[in-house]
């Protein structure tokens, strides 16, 4: 089971933030796998599930933004119906309450993935050990991070 | 450690039956020799016979910065010339400068309170003082000056500038104490470290008297941990016979205030009235007792300050007041209720995950909008937690200026940043 980075970004609630940040990512060569945003009128959170997500914690970072990493679960659906009614299920079963979620659907609809926010990851985890389900792997969410990240532009 | 131990902890009770015989006789004074009062006086048909409990300094009139100026140079001078020893003067930001007046005994009472002060540090009279504020016409550096002396420390005149012999003077004679203002403070460390002189290890610094600027509690902090001393505020205006008028103990919570030498007021500057409780804040008020050659009955400094309710646990008597968080002038008021911004500040810096920065904007409805950025570091990715600091930041507010504000919170490095003074009100309504 791994945990996947997700990169939180605050910004005010007005045209041109989510611009400012895909601007960054493009001209960093990252990839976006999954967007979401939760907005509480004047300012929100947008997140992203990226390609590679310590460049561009480090990119957003420099560039004066803003910027948090955070583990989240990545569960693996089939994209048929009842698919997210039984990871539903064992999670409530395992009593690991949502805090946040969305989700992304990989390689043309074969699968999806519901991305979850936890209070306790590690918590989580150990208590969804055992049961059948299948997690978006770190190889297969970052295929271009096995050389090391490059973190000159992080300032000092 | 006391210069003076009855008069610092005389009960509050003999304090106040020292303080209003000597109201009683500043204000007769007054009324005597100087005209601007007498006429003060008769407009509002007030005699001193009328003056008979410390609660009726309220039926006094105020004195401003317009009256000294008006009666520039020597109006307000209440002995005969002979008696004069010292003039010394404060610039103000428009007009003439105001003349303030010292006699023999005022310079004496203005080096004994300073005395005190010291003396209160932690200073005695093996300790050697390098004072680095303009000697001059300004009260600062003259005032410290005779204070020094009287304690007997070996006082070093060195006036503000050329920082190589500054640092050389301290090496040379083992400087302990500064005066200094804070930005020379910081200032002088770095140049200590272009020359390669550990502050620390290569000065016997132990304390350092900031003031002449406003500064905050960060920078205070920032100075003691550059030189490895403390740091004590100090509050003085020339009107009041310069530095010394407040000052902190060894606590380092609030500036004790001599108040056998001043009567203490805080007040609503838009009423004018008394703040209802102690604690509040609001202008600072102060009327002399123990000035002879230019007595001043409720001088209003326009300095934003409250009263530190309790007791200090150093043992003195004379009430606290807070740092002084900004000028009267720059009140505002919304929906009825008078609100500083240094109110709305102080709330913010004892918010966590909060920046520096921020900013008021008052609008045509009436309403009130505090716009704060958000502490770049606290940042979890977590929308809760910013919603749960938007509510934990409202409902301070509310309880503190009892109007309820919507507070933006915004991205670090998104609002405009100061170098010097801060413009943080902008009133929309004035448009």
């Amino acid at each position: 089971m791994d945990a996947i980075k997700q990169i939180s970004i605050f910004a005010r609630n007005n045209p041109g933030q989510i611009e400012r940040i895909t601007h960054i990512l493009a001209e960093q060569k990252i990839n976006i796998l999954a967007i979401t945003i939760a907005s509480s009128g004047e300012f929100g959170v947008i997140k992203f599930l990226v390609d590679q997500c310590e460049k561009a914690y480090e990119c957003l970072k420099s560039e004066g933004m803003t910027v948090s990493l955070n583990d989240v679960l990545a569960i693996k659906l089939t994209d048929k119906p009842g698919g997210l009614y039984k990871v539903a299920k064992i999670l409530r079963e395992r009593k690991v309450n949502i805090d946040n979620a969305y989700m992304f659907v990989q390689e043309s609809r074969k699968q999806g993935y519901l991305m979850i926010e936890v209070k306790d990851i590690n918590k989580s985890m150990e208590l969804l050990k055992g049961e059948k389900l299948q997690y978006l792997k770190k190889k297969d969410c970052y295929p271009r991070t096995k050389k090391p990240v490059k973190s000159s532009q992080s300032g000092k | 450690m006391f210069w003076n131990k009855e008069i610092e902890t005389l009960s509050r009770k003999k304090l106040e039956e020292l303080q209003i015989d000597r109201l009683k006789k500043t204000v007769k004074k007054v009324y005597d020799k100087v005209p601007f009062y007498k006429n003060k006086f008769m407009e509002t048909g007030i005699k001193p016979q009328d003056i008979q409990s410390l609660k009726d300094v309220t039926k006094l009139p105020f004195t401003t910065n317009d009256d000294l100026r008006a009666n520039f140079p020597d109006g307000l001078v209440a002995v005969p010339k002979g008696q004069i020893i010292r003039l010394h003067t404060s610039s103000g930001t428009t007009g003439k400068p105001k003349a303030l007046f010292f006699s023999k005994k005022d310079v004496d009472v203005a080096a004994d309170q300073m005395a005190r002060c010291l003396i209160m540090s932690g200073m005695t009279s093996e300790d050697i003082l390098q004072n680095m504020m303009t000697y001059g016409l300004f009260t600062g550096a003259l005032v410290m000056h005779y204070g020094a002396e009287k304690v007997g420390c070996l006082v070093i005149p060195a006036g503000p500038g050329n920082s190589e012999r500054q640092i050389s003077l301290m090496q040379d004679f083992g400087t302990t104490t500064l005066h200094i203002t804070p930005s020379y403070a910081l200032y002088l460390a770095d140049i200590m470290e272009s020359m390669g002189i550990d502050p620390i290890k290569d000065l016997k610094l132990k304390r350092a008297f900031v003031g002449s600027e406003p500064y905050t509690e960060e920078t205070r902090k920032k100075i003691e941990a550059l030189y490895d001393i403390d740091v004590y505020n100090s509050y003085g205006l020339s009107e009041m016979n310069g530095p010394g008028v407040g000052f902190e103990c060894g606590e380092k919570h609030g500036m004790h205030l001599w108040e056998d030498n001043y009567l203490v007021e805080i007040i609503d500057p838009q009423t004018l009235l008394p703040v209802k409780e102690e604690g509040q804040v609001g202008e600072l008020v102060l009327t002399s007792l123990n000035r002879e050659a230019m007595p001043l009955l409720r001088y209003r400094t326009r300095d934003i300050t409250s009263i530190i309710p309790g007791k200090c646990p150093c043992g003195r008597t004379h009430r606290r007041i807070n740092r002084i968080t900004g000028r009267s002038d720059d009140m505002f008021i919304i929906r009825g209720v008078n609100v500083f911004p240094q109110q709305i500040e102080r709330i913010l810096m004892s918010t966590q995950r909060v920046g520096k920065n921020y900013q008021i904007v008052l609008d045509a409805l009436d309403d009130i909008t505090v716009r704060v950025e958000i502490s770049k570091d606290m940042f979890d990715g977590n929308m809760e937690h910013l919603v749960d600091l938007q509510k934990e930041i409202t409902g301070k507010l509310k309880a503190e200026i009892l109007v309820t504000p919507k507070v933006e919170l915004l991205e670090p490095g998104s609002l405009p940043s100061f170098e010097g003074k801060a413009k943080r009100v902008i009133d929309k309504r004035k448009l």
